[in-house]
């Protein structure tokens, strides 16, 4: 019973950080693109655009 | 490297000839983003691959004055940042690279908000819905006492923000609707997760064995997947739709009386105002003519595919594309009253005329939720009755509602269209929503337009084998030199002829094109112009002449689109009444309809008629797609019972449209039908299948043998299995792929064109 006072905080934790980084990358444009994003990893110029 | 560019989509928009947008043009449609600079979006249509990102940026940070240049794939769109003071040939430059690229407005380019808001509330209701689970699972394993009660307390408190945060999608609709006094499918929603999470909280706080957290988490979790499904392949078509052509003039050079220039908005020009308007831009506003001649392409505005001569005095209609001359114009009519504004009136009249179609999701909601709270209520009142235990009978008539929750029902539909929707992209048509597809699949006749839908709208030489290669050669030299389709269509048919040359080319705009080769004057055009000793009348059509002398006469046609023939075969084969509507002459008309082998047609029709046709079919109970692309067919693509359009047609037109194709073809048309009718089979089945669902959990919820257990894997299972059997839909494009489609290229035969250089 009592490493559910600390584990279940540790679970909530670690989930609550899991939604946190989905909204993140939500709101930094990370889906506005999927396919290209696809792409974009083949490509090998060093000074790339910005 | 490039695999790309120039794609299918680039070569079917060729035909939409405009010239690069002026500097103003380009500012007007951009944004300010604060410290001097401002974005442009642009439409590229051509982009394909990685490869194609990694050029254009390259291509249009070179430019001065760009600050960025970022492309993305999924919309093919291009978002260009630049210092205000020098606007950068964005246009020009995509073009030498071979990508075409159309300016996008800046204002069209809004965020979408209700996406944003899915997403979020998909997100959160799914973080809730997993850690809830796993405390339920440990539940269900045999947690005990104190800890039991410890797991449901904290399930209630992950669930109330995310019930509040994700349930209020459903909230408010069910509430708009009651508020209205109407049912619809988020009220049975609502009130099942409501009285879910009351319930269980009630049980809670008296320390009892079952709570229905998970479900109702769960329930709102799967619902949202539906949701967001719907809404993503609405967007989507949307997005790419107005990512197209834009085919109205975004403003004009105005000519003030002070002889200054400045270039206006369209909604800024005022009859009376002077305006330039260039070769190969549009025509802002009605106007008419006061100097200059040149030739007009009608097409998207009357369906005549033959261009106008015009002079000065001639009337204009906003939407008709100026080919050959300069023209200065004097505008007749505000924006808002031009041909343009009243095709949109019109439509707005066949909008409402049109009866409301009612989506099979709405007739199963209305039928399934008045069922399904007679069905708890019911069975309230029963164990009460026999029981007389007041907290069991609610216990089990709450259970009732979550296990009828639609979570199958809700997917059963969505999953389907988005699947076939995603078929249909990958083909090159683009559907507008899920109702479309419900509509195409009810469908009995089919009218198609002529000009530019049965047609690809631009003429052909036919006689080409006939004349001399030297004469075709020379012909060719010179039709290079103008933008006249007619011209266009000569200059093709001679591309492989030698180069010969030619001194002193020069337009002029309404008659032809005239050059010299040494002593000898030739001229290409009309014949009454070309031809100067009288030997030919001036309906001889286009000849090319050497001073003055008759060398030769060049006859035109329309060609069809690709795989018509075959397209109009399959219709006819499976029994759909088939009919041509047309602008055009009626010679023109029925030459047509006898190639491509459909009986019926009317010519010369105008646009209101077209839309009164509509009407008409609808008032004889029969269903009809209508197939158009001009903007005088707009009235009419509002009208039908479902309408389809090719990407070139007018962007009116292509608004009204539920289907656009994107590639030549006209086999777009029978496959949009069939996958339509596969997906209405497998959403019928779906829907089969949660009925099936609810006949067997129903009477065990009944009974009261529903514990949260039991309702959670039933929910999960039902679920899997309409999205399992809606995947199906993809499967059967393997087995069909190796089917043989009109895909040839069939050049049939019609009548010859009007001539009019």
């Amino acid at each position: 019973m009592t490493t559910l006072l600390y584990l279940i905080p540790i679970a909530l934790f670690l989930g609550g950080l899991g939604l946190g980084a989905f909204i993140w990358s939500l709101r930094s444009g990370q889906y506005d693109d999927l396919d290209g994003a696809a792409s974009r990893i083949l490509i090998d110029d060093e000074n790339k655009p910005k | 490297m490039s695999c790309c560019a120039p794609t299918e989509i680039v070569s079917d928009l060729e035909r939409v000839e405009r010239a690069a947008p002026s500097p103003e043009e380009v500012r007007l449609a951009s944004r300010a983003l604060g410290d001097g600079i401002r974005q442009s979006d642009l439409s590229v249509p051509g982009i394909h691959c990685g490869a194609c990102i990694q050029k254009i940026e390259s291509a249009l940070s070179k430019l001065d004055g760009v600050a960025a240049a970022r492309v993305n794939l999924s919309t093919r769109r291009v978002s260009v940042r630049w210092y205000e003071e020098q606007v950068p040939a964005l246009v020009e430059t995509l073009d030498r690279i071979g990508y075409e690229a159309h300016l996008f407005d800046a204002d069209a380019d809004k965020k979408d908000e209700t996406l944003a808001e899915l997403i979020r509330a998909l997100g959160i209701s799914g973080f809730a819905a997993m850690n809830i689970m796993l405390l339920s699972v440990s539940v269900w394993s045999g947690a005990e006492g104190a800890t039991r009660d410890l797991f449901h307390w904290i399930s209630a408190l992950i669930a109330i923000p995310a019930l509040a945060f994700a349930g209020r999608i459903f909230f408010r609709s069910a509430w708009s609707a009651l508020r209205r006094g109407r049912t619809n499918m988020d009220v049975p929603i609502s009130l099942g997760i409501i009285l879910a999470y009351g319930m269980s909280l009630y049980e809670t706080i008296h320390h009892a064995e079952h709570a229905y957290f998970d479900a109702s988490v769960t329930l709102l979790f799967f619902l949202l997947i539906g949701r967001t499904l719907d809404h993503v392949m609405r967007e989507r078509a949307r997005e790419a739709v107005k990512g197209l052509a834009r085919l109205a003039a975004r403003g004009a050079m105005v000519l003030r009386p002070d002889g200054s220039r400045d270039y206006l908005p369209v909604e800024e020009i005022e009859p009376g105002m002077r305006m330039l308007l260039a070769a190969g831009e549009r025509v802002p506003v009605d106007a008419e003519v006061e100097t200059g001649t040149s030739d007009l392409d009608c097409s998207l505005v009357s369906g005549e595919s033959a261009p106008q001569p015009v002079a000065p005095g001639a009337t204009l209609r906003a939407g008709t594309l100026n080919l050959t001359g300069p023209l200065a114009i004097r505008a007749l009519a505000a924006a808002k009253d031009s041909f343009l504004a009243e095709m949109v009136r019109m439509m707005e009249a066949a909008e409402g005329g049109r009866n409301i179609y009612r989506r099979i999701a709405d007739r199963a909601a209305a039928l399934y939720s008045p069922v399904v709270h007679l069905t708890a209520f019911l069975t309230c009142l029963g164990w009460i009755a026999m029981t007389g235990d007041l907290h069991r009978s609610i216990t089990v008539a709450i259970a009732v509602l979550i296990i009828t929750c639609p979570c199958a029902l809700a997917l059963a539909v969505p999953i389907v269209q988005v699947v076939a929707a995603r078929r249909l992209f990958e083909n090159g048509i683009m559907v507008k929503d899920g109702s479309a597809m419900e509509r195409l699949a009810q469908i009995d006749t089919i009218v198609f337009d002529k000009t530019g839908t049965l047609t690809v709208g631009t003429p052909k030489l036919v006689n080409a084998g006939a004349l001399a290669p030297r004469t075709l050669a020379l012909a060719a030299a010179m039709a290079a030199h103008s933008r006249h389709p007619l011209s266009k269509a000569i200059a093709l048919a001679g591309a492989s002829a030698p180069h010969l040359a030619l001194a002193d080319i020069r337009e002029l705009p309404g008659y032809g094109v005239e050059a010299r080769a040494g002593e000898d004057l030739y001229r290409l055009g009309r014949a009454d112009w070309a031809v100067t000793d009288g030997s030919v009348d001036a309906q001889a059509g286009t000849v090319l002449s050497r001073n003055g002398e008759l060398l030769a006469r060049f006859e035109f046609e329309d060609r069809l689109r690709d795989g018509t023939t075959e397209a109009v075969r399959e219709l006819g084969r499976r029994g759909l009444n088939l009919e041509v509507l047309s602008g055009d002459r009626p010679a023109a008309v029925a030459s047509l309809s006898a190639t491509v082998g459909i009986d019926r047609f009317r010519a010369g029709v105008l646009p209101g008629d077209k839309a009164a046709r509509m009407a008409d079919l609808a008032a004889e109970g029969r269903k009809a797609l209508m197939v158009g692309d001009g903007l005088n067919d707009a009235p009419a693509l509002i009208a039908a019972h479902v309408s389809m359009a090719p990407a070139t047609a007018a962007d009116v037109g292509r608004n009204a449209a539920d289907f656009v194709f994107l590639r030549e073809s006209l086999s777009a048309v029978p496959l949009a039908l069939r996958i339509s009718k596969d997906s209405g089979r497998l959403i019928r089945q779906n829907l089969a299948l949660a009925v099936i669902y609810n006949a067997i959990a129903v009477p065990i919820a009944i009974l009261g043998y529903v514990t949260p257990l039991v309702a959670a894997i039933a929910m999960s299972l039902s679920s899997v299995l309409v999205v399992a059997n809606a995947l199906r839909l993809r499967g059967a494009r393997r087995s069909r792929a190796a089917d043989p489609r009109g895909t040839a290229a069939k050049t049939g035969r019609i009548g010859p064109m009007e001539p009019a250089q």
